[in-house]
């Protein structure tokens, strides 16, 4: 007998519930959308990467791959049925929710496991967690957070003036913990009308639209279709305006396989049930011949180019000159949150919340294609579920900025997977070339690069790419001749953009690879070779930029240690003989943080209330990495008052300054600067007003500021005074540029302000027999100048050393091929080796504090220090990646011969 | 509105099947992932509400019968003999600990994908597939029920009710060795099911099967009965190339190359051979 599915019985989190569901949905939905239990997030629909785990009678399922009558009669828990118990402190302590979107997946594996075995071994929770991928973290601290549940400990917030370099949970840490936290598909106003984009099935083509309105008039409800002829303003954007080349929907062309052509909007059981296979439209195979854009002559969007003194010259009087050949190919961000938001008109403004990096540059964009004033575009980031970059672009913006202006209803967007990887931008793949050359002594003497990256249909991040690629392809090294070329170049594929580094991890592939022939043709060892030609303070860069506060020599010399310690125990270790080979490598990184060449300032706003409420304005977007914490803990210190104390307000651009976005390294650098300088000129009125001393102690305490100093205390009463137009008693706000000189002809200048340096050592075990590569141990050695949070500094570490290994050994995205999380790998709990992490600080005399950025400089040494280790254990020199089984084996075959 | 049943007994469901066509859902691991729509599209029987086709069970005569909707967690959790450790294998290596909760293993068969994880396993236990319908059942080989990529022996009307691994096949030690780019939530390049009973230092009958090689796993009959009599600290080193590539027809794809795929089917082989050869007789 069939059960009747009129209505489903179960319980979820304790409460027996009855529902009117079709019982083939996906309890995902049924929890997210009928039951506004949006904890449970979706990131794949395909059972790939586990964020939507929920239990089921106990039992760790994916709610995505569950029909909701699987559920009938039986128990559901979600993150919210959790509460927050000793695992969630366990997480926020071990900082082990960055962005925050797999943590409620991770939660409910981990809940399972434990329920089990209370204390698991390291194995077990790698195992349990396996199904669940993290993009941020690396995992480390989610499993060492699971291992540590049992052990309760409050946090301890920092005194005042204690919070820079205090270990400090997130200050934002909370929702993410106890499934809170509002992504961009967690927010459904009433009456939202759901969105949806007809897409091109191939590219290059020519469209045609048929008779749309006897379609619509086809459907089972209403439908309203926008075209590009319904776009108000210029349908066309890109995120460095004199570049811009994208439409929003197409008008006749399509230029990448996804380009869309139409939106469909309407009630989101009707416009779920569409079949957008049967959208009129004609579609005609286009020429790949023909330019991609008419205007870039041999699809060529831009050269960068650095040339410092003669490296032809150069290279023909050194001892030894190496040459290599390597081709990287597409790297998908692979963000666990696939792009999602809402849009609502609200007094005449359109208000957008969706995932981002850059909130302005999305007003700006938006506001432009819509044929709006900015001010009438407001822009409040959701929470992002990862960015690395391609969240900088436009995605899901001005189409639910356009239905909701056009219809006047709230309009939602989610991408499923499938079009986020189709649709959104990419790591350029690169094919690259290099020459480099050592005198007797093994000093570099000379660097020629040059590099072709795909950067696919459209602008984008393209010209940065080629711009940042010949500026850092030398590496942290003294280079005294040095040509470097890079060529951003279109295809009919997809877009190529911001991905974490901007086309440096690329580039450092290709130069730690002649280091590592140069070494051994000096007979020299990697590190000291490394050592011996580490940038110096006052050494002119590539670009004949002198700097101070040069961390590379002393990253490298603290990898000294655990360098000689791994070459000796891989020497034991391959005296045995077999089929295992044990290898080491090295690797460098340098990363300018901020624009290149470029302004790029940040606005940081503190206030008092006349109630005693201390805010934060802080618009630095926060995609995990940890701003919302580090500006904080920066402008507290500047201010003298306790980080606990502060409120924080944004991002949102009504009620946030421009922080810039969230790319190029550049939040705690910039807005760091912004935050303590505002900070110290709050902390100057105050003093001023008390007429208090520079060392005076500043307490707040209810809506009174106690001024403190030797002499005696002062009071404030902020009542007393009258607020401002932001409503504050007292406030500041400071703006923060760094000083830089755009690039000469030959790429000479001062591009950035502040550099940040690192070194990172792989240690890998290479199978010979199937080509595996084990990688077993990190140690990665950063510069920061000053570390503002050791804990999420480490997170960046670890999380930027797995985006390497996966770029090393696993990552390659084949258009039309690779749409997914099952095609495309990215590591998982079981892939990573152990991290250990070693900060250093030189301060740079630019940064707040002396501190420098990070996010970017992490990924870049990772896959070159994996690629020398396997050249070390076995010679196998990889020249194209990712180092699959297959590829790894016949380079060993190769290096035999 | 399509039709949702999910009946609870097996007449029922094939009442139902023999009324229209349907998809059969049990685990939807694979169905989901097909579709990107909120709900199974199609008319669907969810056969998961049937008691009589759950469990993992040893007969009276030593036979082994996993339901037609048991989940791989099922087999993990079931008490059988070694024979079944390469399938219990397999089942931690399907997907990640949610899949194998809700995934079954004839549907993993049903799917008959090239790189389904339990088809080498079950092959070298030498399953049938029993099939029914309302007019009648049939039981059918396991070789003879993938008949390519995603293409069964399966009529109209039919669906697996059971598989039953005959008591004969239940001897013997196994092992399963997968082969992905990465750890966990993987589909294999290549990947292997050996099982061998051995009396006294020799292998009596080898039970060999790779998948991820050929357009539907295979048994290496002329490897098999190369290795009878044959000492099982030397197992490792019969594993000769030509009676791989005689059987077997990889291709390239994303994950490998074909001559990869051949090479590493051969070291996983020797490998799995050498972990079941006895600590001290294993060659170093």
């Amino acid at each position: 007998m069939n059960r009747p599915f009129d209505s489903l019985q179960l319980t979820v989190n304790g409460d027996a519930l009855s529902l009117p569901v079709a019982p083939g949905r996906r309890l995902s939905e049924v929890l997210r959308e009928g039951l506004g239990l949006r904890g449970t997030k979706v990131g794949c629909d395909a059972g790939d990467c586990g964020a939507c785990t929920v239990l089921l009678d106990g039992a760790p399922v994916c709610a995505c791959l569950t029909p909701a009558a699987q559920a009938e009669g039986r128990a559901v828990t979600t993150v919210e049925g959790l509460g927050m118990g000793a695992l969630q402190q366990a997480f926020l302590r071990h900082g082990a929710a960055q962005c925050g979107i797999c943590t409620p997946g991770m939660l409910m594996a981990a809940t399972a496991l434990l329920r089990e075995r209370p204390k698991p071994s390291r194995a077990q929770v790698e195992e349990a967690l396996g199904g669940v991928l993290c993009r941020c973290t690396g995992y480390a601290k989610i499993i060492d957070a699971v291992m540590d549940a049992g052990a309760g400990a409050e946090p301890v917030m920092p005194g005042a003036g204690a919070a820079v370099g205090a270990r400090i949970e997130r200050l934002d840490g909370l929702p993410k913990v106890d499934g809170r936290e509002s992504y961009g598909a967690d927010d459904c106003p009433e009456g939202a009308l759901l969105v949806r984009a007809v897409r091109a099935p191939f590219a290059p083509a020519r469209f045609t639209l048929g008779d749309v309105g006897a379609w619509q008039a086809a459907q089972a409800g209403e439908v309203h279709v926008f075209t590009a002829a319904d776009i108000p303003g210029a349908n066309c954007f890109g995120t460095i305006p004199p570049f811009a080349d994208q439409p929003a929907l197409a008008e006749t062309r399509i230029r990448l396989k996804g380009e869309p052509v139409a939106l469909v909007a309407g009630e989101a059981h009707v416009i779920e049930a569409l079949d957008l296979a049967g959208f009129p439209v004609s579609w005609e195979m286009g020429d790949s011949q023909e330019p991609v854009h008419e205007t870039r002559e041999g699809n060529l969007l831009v050269r960068g180019l650095v040339r410092r003194g003669d490296v032809a010259a150069a290279l023909g009087a050194s001892a030894h000159v190496a040459e290599a050949e390597i081709e990287t190919p597409y790297i998908e961000h692979a963000y666990i949150e696939p792009e999602a938001g809402v849009a609502w008109m609200e007094a005449g403004t359109l208000v957008i919340r969706a995932c981002t990096q850059a909130p302005i540059m999305d007003r700006d964009d938006t506001a432009r294609i819509l044929g709006l004033p900015p001010e009438q575009v407001r822009i409040i980031p959701a929470a992002a579920g990862g960015g690395f970059g391609a969240k900088l672009d436009l995605s899901l913006q001005p189409f639910i900025g356009l239905v909701a202006l056009k219809t006047g209803r709230p309009a939602r967007m989610i991408y499923s997977r499938a079009e986020s990887m189709a649709t959104t931008t990419k790591r350029h793949p690169a094919k690259m070339r290099g020459r480099a050359g050592v005198d007797a002594e093994g000093r570099i003497t000379g660097l020629e690069f040059d590099g072709d990256f795909n950067t696919g249909a459209y602008a984008s991040w393209g010209p940065t790419v080629a711009g940042r690629v010949p500026v850092h392809a030398s590496g942290p090294y003294h280079t005294p001749a040095y040509l470097a070329e890079a060529r951003a170049i279109h295809s009919y594929e997809p877009i190529s953009g911001a991905f974490r580094g901007f086309g440096v991890p690329q580039a450092a592939i290709l130069q730690e690879a002649l280091y590592d022939s140069l070494a051994e043709q000096a007979g020299m060892d990697g590190l000291a070779f490394r050592r011996l030609n580490a940038l110096q303070d006052g050494q002119p860069t590539v670009c004949g930029q002198r700097l101070s506060g040069v961390g590379i020599a002393a990253c490298l010399d603290a990898l000294k240690a655990p360098w000689e310690a791994a070459h000796e125990a891989a020497r034991k270790a391959n005296a045995a003989g077999g089929r295992l080979r044990h290898g080491v490598g090295i690797a460098s990184c340098w990363y300018g943080c901020g624009n290149t060449g470029l302004p790029n300032p940040s606005t940081i706003r503190v206030g008092i209330t006349p109630e005693g409420a201390l805010c934060l304005h802080q618009g630095a977007t926060d995609i995990g990495q940890g701003a919302n914490t580090v500006i904080t803990q920066i402008c507290a210190d500047a201010l003298g008052l306790p980080v606990g104390q502060f409120r924080l307000i944004g991002p949102d651009t009504a009620l946030t300054p421009d922080c810039g976005k969230t790319s190029a390294s550049r939040q705690t650098f910039v807005t760091g600067r912004a935050a303590l300088a505002a900070g110290q000129a709050l902390r100057a009125q105050i003093l001023s007003l008390t007429n208090m001393g520079e060392d005076a102690r500043i307490t707040l305490e209810g809506a009174t500021l106690h001024v403190t100093d030797g002499s005696g205390e002062a009071r404030i009463a902020l009542s007393d005074i009258a607020p401002d137009a932001h409503g504050y008693a007292l406030a500041a706000e400071e703006t923060y540029d760094p000083p830089t000189t755009p690039l000469d002809a030959d790429g000479q200048g001062a591009p950035y302000a502040v550099y940040g340096f690192g070194a990172q050592m792989a240690e890998v075990v290479v199978d010979t027999a199937l080509g595996t590569v084990k990688v077993t141990r990190i140690t990665a050695a950063h510069d920061l100048g000053r570390v503002i949070n050791p804990l999420l500094a480490e997170g960046q570490v670890e999380g930027g050393i797995a985006q390497g290994l996966g770029l090393a050994l696993m990552e390659e995205y084949i258009p039309g091929r690779t749409e997914n999380l099952h095609d495309y790998l990215i590591p998982t709990t079981g892939d990573m080796p152990e991290v250990k992490t070693i900060f250093v600080e030189v301060p740079d005399p630019e940064g707040p504090m002396g501190a420098k950025g990070l996010g970017e400089h992490v990924l870049i040494p990772t896959a070159p220090a994996i690629l020398g280790a396997i050249r070390h254990a076995t010679g196998a020199r990889i020249t194209k990646l990712p180092a699959l089984p297959h590829r790894v084996l016949a380079a060993i075959a190769e290096a035999g011969r | 509105m399509p039709a949702y049943l999910r009946p609870d007994t097996l007449d029922a469901a094939l009442d139902a099947l023999a009324r229209q066509p349907m998809t059969i859902a049990a685990g939807c691991t694979d169905l989901f992932p097909a579709t990107e729509a909120r709900a199974l599209p199609g008319d669907v029987l969810d056969i998961t509400g049937i008691p009589a086709l759950r469990g993992v069970a040893r007969g009276a005569e030593g036979d082994v019968r996993i339901g037609g909707a048991a989940s791989w967690a099922d087999v993990i959790r079931a008490d059988l003999p070694p024979a079944f450790d390469m399938l219990k294998e397999a089942a931690r290596e399907v997907g990640s600990v949610q899949i194998q909760n809700a995934a079954t293993v004839a549907g993993n068969l049903c799917n008959a994908s090239p790189a389904a994880d339990g088809v080498p396993c079950l092959l070298a236990l030498d399953a049938e597939v029993e099939i029914a319908s309302a007019k009648g059942a049939r039981r059918v080989p396991l070789a003879g029920f993938i008949t390519g990529p995603r293409q069964t022996v399966l009529a109209p009307g039919e669906m697996v009710v059971a598989l039953h691994v005959p008591a004969a096949a239940t001897e013997g030690q196994s092992r399963f060795l997968k082969l992905g780019a990465r750890k966990y939530l993987v589909i294999s390049i290549a990947m292997v099911a050996v099982r061998l009973r051995a009396e006294a230092g020799r292998i009596e009958e080898a039970a060999i099967a790779v998948g991820s090689c050929s357009a539907v796993a295979q048994r290496l009959g002329a490897l098999e009965a190369a290795l009878e009599g044959v000492a099982l600290s030397d197992a490792p080193t019969r594993v000769e190339a030509e009676l791989l590539s005689a059987v077997l027809s990889p291709i390239d794809d994303i994950r490998a190359d074909a001559a990869y795929r051949l090479r590493a089917a051969g070291e996983l082989i020797r490998r799995a051979l050498a972990d079941l050869a006895p600590e001290k007789e294993r060659a170093a």
